[in-house]
């Protein structure tokens, strides 16, 4: 199952070296990463900036305010707590219900208000961070799996990573969780990646653990003819990311909430690399372009028409555009 | 980020100084770019301290001339102190002195030999027996033992064979049993042996062995045979590899004395190089700034720290160019050293089995919620505890391999069973599988080269090739190709990009 180095480098894949030298180091000054790895600030520059996020409820960051959160959590029927500085998911905890017995967690089982806190313990001791820094509990407001989504994904909310390299989307791809991934999203924990068109928000193909797909293995919902919605509002969203974190190479995870829409959940100063295998693409043609391009502060409409025209694939009259569209559209009118 | 030329250049420019010098000094002064066993020096270097109120005098006896040993140069860096050796008495003895001195003093001397099997110097014959006789009982004791041994030995070197044998044969007999709360082992065999007329001393003798710190000297016994000493150990009976062995002391009442010092005492730490003579006797001037003039117990720790940077690269290779995942960055290169001084499967072995035990009690930890400082000490107590348990079973056993599982480091030991449990709870058993294995395999790797004699030697003789080493780890810091194991990850593009032509055609 080798490749060799020669037809990586056609197919224009971004290794992990190149990507940490010449995009991570290059575009992302470290002083910028707290920004982003640290949930709240995220959210609270985002706030600042516009940008829909979940709404934060409460914020719980010593031992004391644990003790007396009873109250506060009453007026709420659904929450999500997370840790700050938590990743990969870690230390999520969902409630989709609460009654005089205790919460409901979103797997259907019923914990206590002592879980509740234990779990808030949990991560202001750092039990989820990196390196175990010490770190807050954010409480939010729980994302509504948009409809279309539905029937989808096994558990959990599907979300939306882009690519966003100078302002510019430059890739996406839609990621479910799987039983195997154990709810959560992501890819090398099991989750199915779906790679996304920028031009349309139609999916390309599938993956899991690295492998082609075409129906989800739990759900057997085919993965084939999803098509996002809000796609262009999603896109300005991630655009606008760069702006408002002045990072140059970054991962914008983005949920659809069925109420308000597109919402920013967080951001990523090192994405991942499977994208490219979501998307049957590789990013380094589409870094290249972007930063051939030579125009000053073009506008937040400018780049994302830009994307959208120039990174489009999912075109089924058009053969013509050079790469592998041509070849994917017949695959795609083939399985369709 | 620098340009391509200017870093190429200062990459260059290290590579070309590190291995210029190397071959400078290759050349100049002689120092073999391979190492060889014929040409092993010695460094030793006895410490002396003690502490001092008022005028002071210090005597250390030093090494008598012996076969298979020369000796190349002495040195005595003491500032402050009068220095002279006493070659009046039968052995030289390095005298100190110093009129007023204060609180706690350190004294070095220092002694280069070359280990030399065809060096021999004719031993002096000994002066004629003057046997102490022993009081009763012990008098009765001792001739009962000798009339028992007599008739079964034929000459000094077999009774004194029989004597050690039945020294230490357990359950002792009732006459050595008495001799032996009377007197010491050693004073015993010399006494016993002199009775019946044989010439023989307790000596004290250094074990040579490469890089040992804060030794000091093992009591030996040495017997008349035919025209030359032979030594014996008292525990096992005739030495017959002496090679490694430096007689110290064999006519002088005591090693240290020291007049106007309380709390003296002698260590001696050593180091092996591989230089030539000549270079030896020249080196020792030029090399005034170089490693070599630290003391030994210093250089000998060098011997291993000038090792980390091939451990480093060794890391760098296999987690930038090949794509190993690794737990902890820089684990495996502190695993390897462990394994330079437990051998490689032993070491392996005890590895496995202790993070494999910690990851089982860690488990139950998990369920405890407890702080990760106050997690991560339980750690390290209960990884304590495991050695311990494994170091006392293994001793049982009679496995001498259990004992080295002490070499670990305990701290690092933890923090991996912490990672890797985490790791277990967040990704499952696989990556730790992946990321545990990977580890191995890098300290496993490392530990191969490190533990080559080629790499030790030109490692600590031409500490300027590490300059060398780091323009080769600058290089792949700026490497921006594929990962090997990215050409596997991936490997799907390749079908589906044969699938999609296959679909067009």
């Amino acid at each position: 199952m080798f490749i060799s180095a020669r037809r990586l480098r056609d197919l224009g894949i971004l290794g992990m070296n190149k990507r940490n030298v010449e995009y991570i180091n290059r575009f992302n000054p470290r002083r910028l990463y707290p920004l982003v790895d640290n949930k709240l600030r995220t959210k609270l520059i985002a706030q600042k900036a516009g940008l829909p996020v979940p709404d934060l409820l409460h914020v719980v960051s010593a031992q004391y305010e644990i003790e007396s959160i009873e109250p506060s959590l009453r007026e709420l029927s659904e929450f999500v707590i997370k840790p700050a500085q938590g990743s990969g998911g870690k230390g999520i905890l969902v409630i989709l219900d609460q009654d005089d017995d205790g919460y409901t967690k979103s797997s259907g089982v019923k914990i206590g208000l002592l879980d509740v806190k234990r779990h808030l313990t949990n991560i202001i001791s750092g039990l989820h961070s990196l390196g175990g820094r010490t770190d807050v509990a954010i409480i939010e407001a729980l994302v509504r799996v948009n409809p279309l989504f539905e029937h989808i994904s096994h558990e959990g909310v599907p979300d939306i990573r882009l690519i966003v390299f100078k302002g510019y989307p430059i890739m996406g791809m839609l990621r479910l969780a799987t039983k195997a991934s154990d709810g959560k999203a992501n890819l090398h924990q099991g989750a199915i990646g779906v790679g996304l068109d920028i031009g349309s928000g139609r999916s390309l193909a599938a993956v899991q653990h690295d492998r082609r797909i075409t129906h989800h293995p739990d759900t057997g919902v085919p993965l084939t003819d999803i098509t996002v919605p809000y796609w262009t509002v999603l896109l300005r969203l991630a655009a606008r990311c760069y702006e408002v974190t002045q990072l140059g190479y970054l991962g914008c995870d983005i949920v659809i909430d069925e109420h308000r829409g597109p919402l920013l959940l967080e951001l990523n100063a090192r994405p991942g690399l499977s994208i490219q295998i979501a998307n049957d693409q590789g990013l380094l043609p589409r870094l290249n372009q972007i930063e051939s391009i030579d125009e000053f502060a073009p506008s937040l409409d400018a780049r994302v028409e830009y994307a959208m025209r120039h990174f489009a694939q999912y075109d089924p009259q058009q053969t013509t555009q050079p790469g592998g569209p041509k070849s994917r559209s017949a695959r795609g009118e083939a399985s369709t | 980020m620098t340009q391509r030329g200017p870093f190429l250049f200062s990459v260059a420019l290290l590579f070309i100084a590190g291995a210029g010098t190397a071959w400078f000094r290759h050349v100049d002064l002689g120092i073999p770019l391979l190492p060889g066993a014929q040409q092993l020096v010695w460094q030793v270097e006895a410490q002396v301290e003690f502490s001092a109120d008022g005028t002071v005098q210090a005597f250390l006896t030093l090494p008598p001339k012996q076969s298979g040993f020369r000796i190349v140069s002495e040195s005595h860096p003491s500032p402050g102190y009068g220095f002279a050796v006493d070659r009046s008495g039968r052995q030289p003895r390095a005298h100190w002195t110093k009129r007023t001195a204060l609180g706690n003093q350190m004294l070095f001397y220092k002694l280069d030999l070359v280990q030399d099997p065809d060096y021999e110097v004719a031993a002096e014959a000994p002066a004629r027996v003057v046997p102490v006789p022993f009081d009763e009982p012990y008098r009765t004791a001792a001739s009962q033992v000798l009339t028992a041994l007599l008739p079964i030995t034929a000459d000094a070197r077999s009774l004194a064979q029989q004597i050690i044998l039945k020294i230490n044969t357990v359950p002792l007999d009732q006459n050595m049993n008495l001799l032996l709360d009377r007197y010491r082992a050693q004073r015993l065999l010399s006494r016993l042996l002199m009775v019946a007329g044989i010439p023989a001393r307790t000596v004290k003798v250094l074990p040579l062995e490469d890089g040992r710190r804060r030794q000091s000297l093992t009591d030996f016994l040495q017997v008349w045979h035919e025209g030359r000493w032979l030594l014996f150990d008292p525990n096992t009976g005739l030495v017959s590899n002496t090679d490694n062995l430096l007689l110290w002391q064999t006519d002088t009442p005591s090693v240290l004395e020291v007049i106007g010092g309380t709390r003296s005492r002698v260590t001696f730490s050593m180091i092996s190089q591989t230089r030539s003579t000549m270079g030896l006797a020249t080196g020792q001037e030029a090399s005034s700034f170089s490693l070599y003039s630290l003391p030994i117990a210093e250089q000998g720790m060098f011997k291993l720290i000038l090792l980390l940077p091939v451990g480093a690269l060794v890391v760098v290779i296999m987690r930038l160019l090949v794509g190993i995942r690794t737990s902890g960055t820089f684990m495996p290169i502190l695993i390897a050293l462990t394994f330079l001084q437990t051998e490689l499967v032993p070491g392996i072995i005890s590895l496995v089995l202790v993070v494999s035990v910690g990851l089982m009690l860690r488990s139950y930890l998990s369920a405890m919620n407890l702080l990760l400082v106050a997690r991560i000490a339980t750690i390290v107590v209960i990884v304590i505890g495991i050695v311990s348990v494994f170091a006392v079973i293994s001793y049982r056993l009679g496995l001498i391999a259990g004992q080295t599982i002490t070499f670990f480091p305990m701290i690092i030991l933890a923090w991996t069973i912490e990672r890797m449990s985490i790791l277990w709870e967040e990704e499952g058993p696989r990556e730790v599988l992946i990321q545990g294995g990977g580890s191995l395999l890098v300290a496993v790797l490392a530990y191969v080269l490190m533990n080559q004699a080629t790499v030790a030697h030109l490692a600590f003789n031409f500490p300027e090739l590490h300059l060398c080493l780091l323009a080769a780890i600058m290089v792949i810091g700026r490497y921006t190709g594929y990962r090997l194991l990215e050409l596997h990850r991936f490997g799907a593009l390749d079908d589906n990009a044969r699938g999609r032509r296959e679909d067009v055609h």
